[in-house]
């Protein structure tokens, strides 16, 4: 109960503009990406495609203490 | 585009040109009419570098008329680095004016009987082919400053670097941007030493006095045109990412995917990423005065490319491409992306692949011929490439050659010719796309980045095997199919998630030519294509051996997610089943 945790965020191209590119969440248990995008006041159609620890996962999935989380918008190339 | 010029460089007397109707190539363009020619007329047990091989460069069938984005030019030949068929394309103008010259294909035949060099001029009346050997181990650079001292500013030029005239097999074909900087190329596999053994130093096309190619149905042409512009421009990638940061936005993603093959294909991540991200190099562009938003080709509303300044502000390069960023970078383990910007110039001057000869210097670096991260001797080695010294014709000769001279194990390699900035490990769909395509290892043949990892087209998990070959066959047919509208492959993040954007482009396509093209037909045109190139393969001496990864990606796991490439040989001999 009340276990602290730090979760690694990384933002990347249009989401670092006016935000951080990598910084540390600090918070309770039971996080979900959800959660870690509402208090970065990031909204959820802005992001795309999300990692932790380099596996795709959706917002609705949980964030560990030690993860890191990546956030990227659509981005393509090639 | 109703003919097709024929240039015999072996005639009698010396080179001579003519002019046919379009016969049973009517109705190809592109990739389709490169391949088609090639199957159809090249013997496939030929030396690539020897008279019976042909060098054919097609505009698509849309170049030269008012749709945005379809100024890609095809190349294609029997390849000297893989011995299999090859086309390799390219943005840039030529393809436009090509189209507007009425050409759907020059065919570059035969060989000269001696070492002697020429230049073919094409106007809008004739054709002049003249012995200009002034022109010589000219770079791409100087070699353009000549010709627009000699035709003025209204030109667009095809053209070999040294490395062409060397006959490497790595030698590229440039083109030229809108500003006539030869900074595009027909990279993969070679093109440029056919032409270079063809003795055909460069092509210059003369835009004057020509018109944009008139469809069949202009308004119908006109909205649909407006509908795909408006597609581009509103899906994120297309309208945002790509003008924003260009290709190279792919170097955090991919490295944050632990795809990344770094110091040469020994790990998935490399710590130098953040320094040579796309978000870095346009930060760095920006501010000096240069920028991540420029268009190859007018007409293109993407703008991917862009223009990399020095430290003073003055030309460097054009902004390299992720491909690029990642050949001389993560996997030679530099990150320094002045000096991978000074090796993209290299490569586009002497005319060199820059995927092939930044893998080449990483298998180089494995051997001990230079460091690992030593971004001062990459530049020497590739400064001996373009000198054609005895070690840099080695390295021209691409990975596989070099690899084998040195006696290293790791060569990434398919069909003798380089992997690109994806590690099959941890996106299996692409090491199916780089096993069975017919061009070798090409990650632009079936880019199954974009479902594996970008969720473009839907989400298919990058470290299982199941789904892959279903989803590269997917790609692979439609990519031969857009390879021949001379349309740039990156419409297709908007074609695959917007069906009304996928709806527009067939409407252009039967608008100008009067066709009834459904989804149905572009199928059935990526098949016949894929079919054509795997036959002539297939008649080359080709078989399902040539279609497997080297053994080292399923032996060796890839940190960080510690995963082999799991797609089984008989699922990878399932793929061109249909």
């Amino acid at each position: 109960m009340g276990v602290f945790m730090k979760v690694t965020v990384k933002l990347f191209a249009s989401l670092c503009s006016g935000r951080f590119a990598v910084g540390v969440f600090d918070g309770g248990a039971a996080l979900t990406v959800r959660d870690i995008l509402k208090s970065l006041n990031i909204s959820e159609g802005e992001v795309s495609i999300i990692f932790i620890n380099g596996r795709h996962e959706d917002v609705s999935a949980a964030v560990r203490d030690g993860d890191t989380l990546a956030l990227f918008p659509p981005v393509g190339g090639g | 585009m109703e003919n097709i010029l024929r240039i015999d460089m072996g005639a009698e007397g010396g080179p001579k040109a003519r002019v046919e109707p379009l016969g049973v190539y009517a109705g190809m363009g592109g990739r389709g009419m490169t391949s088609s020619i090639i199957s159809r007329e090249v013997p496939p047990l030929c030396h690539p570098l020897g008279p019976e091989n042909k060098l054919v460069i097609a505009p698509g069938l849309l170049s030269g008329t008012g749709a945005a984005m379809s100024s890609r030019l095809s190349v294609g030949c029997k390849s000297p680095l893989t011995g299999g068929i090859k086309e390799a394309n390219s943005g840039g103008q030529p393809a436009q004016v090509l189209g507007r010259l009425g050409y759907a294909a020059i065919v570059l035949e035969g060989c000269p009987a001696g070492t002697d060099f020429y230049k073919v001029v094409i106007g809008r009346e004739r054709v002049r082919i003249e012995k200009d050997n002034s022109l010589r181990m000219l770079t791409n650079y100087d070699l353009v400053k000549r010709m627009r001292e000699e035709y003025g500013d209204r030109i667009a030029c095809i053209s070999i670097g040294p490395a062409g005239e060397m006959k490497m097999a790595s030698a590229s074909v440039a083109c030229t941007d809108p500003e006539l900087r030869p900074s595009r190329h027909a990279g993969r596999g070679g093109v440029g030493a056919v032409m270079g053994a063809k003795g055909v130093k460069v092509i210059v096309l003369d835009d004057n006095g020509l018109k944009a190619r008139q469809p069949k149905d202009l308004e119908k042409f006109r909205d649909a045109n407006k509908r795909f512009v408006e597609g581009l421009a509103r899906h994120p990638v297309t309208g945002q990412a790509l003008p924003a940061y260009g290709t190279n936005v792919l170097t955090n993603i991919i490295n944050e995917a632990g795809a990344y093959p770094s110091f040469n294909f020994r790990d998935g991540r490399f710590d130098g990423a953040s320094k040579i991200s796309g978000e870095t190099f346009a930060e760095l562009e920006k501010s000096r005065g240069a920028g991540p938003t420029h268009a190859c080709h007018r007409g293109c509303v993407i703008r991917c490319s862009g223009i990399f300044n020095d430290s003073d502000g003055r030309f460097l390069s054009k902004q390299p491409e992720y491909e690029t960023v990642w050949s001389f970078g993560g996997h030679c383990g530099i990150d320094d992306p002045d000096m991978i910007a000074g090796a993209d110039f290299l490569c586009d001057d002497y005319g060199l692949d820059t995927i092939e000869m930044g893998v080449t210097i990483g298998v180089a670096m494995q051997a001990g011929i230079a460091k690992f991260g030593d971004a001062r001797a990459a530049i020497e080695l590739l400064h001996e490439v373009g000198r054609g010294s005895p070690l840099g014709k080695i390295l021209g000769a691409g990975a596989a050659v070099a690899g084998r001279v040195f006696g290293v194990e790791k060569v990434p390699v398919v069909k003798g010719q380089a992997l690109p900035a994806y590690d099959p490990r941890a996106v299996q769909g692409i090491g199916v796309t780089y096993a069975t395509s017919p061009m070798g290892a090409d990650h632009t043949a079936g880019y199954s980045i974009a479902t594996n990892i970008l969720k473009c087209g839907g989400f298919v998990d990058p470290l299982k095997p199941q789904g892959q070959v279903e989803l590269s066959r997917n790609l692979q047919i439609a990519t031969a199919a857009i390879d021949a509208t001379g349309m740039c492959l990156f419409i297709a993040f908007a074609i695959l998630d917007q069906p009304e954007t996928f709806q527009a482009l067939l409407d252009l396509l039967n608008a100008f030519h009067g066709l009834e093209l459904t989804s149905d037909s572009v199928v059935e045109l990526g098949r016949s294509i894929l079919s054509m190139e795997r036959d002539f393969n297939s008649r080359a001496g080709f078989t399902k051996v040539h279609d497997r990864l080297p053994r080292f990606f399923s032996k060796e796991p890839l940190s960080p997610h510690n995963v082999t490439f799991m797609v089984g040989d008989e699922d990878l001999d399932r793929v061109f089943n249909w």
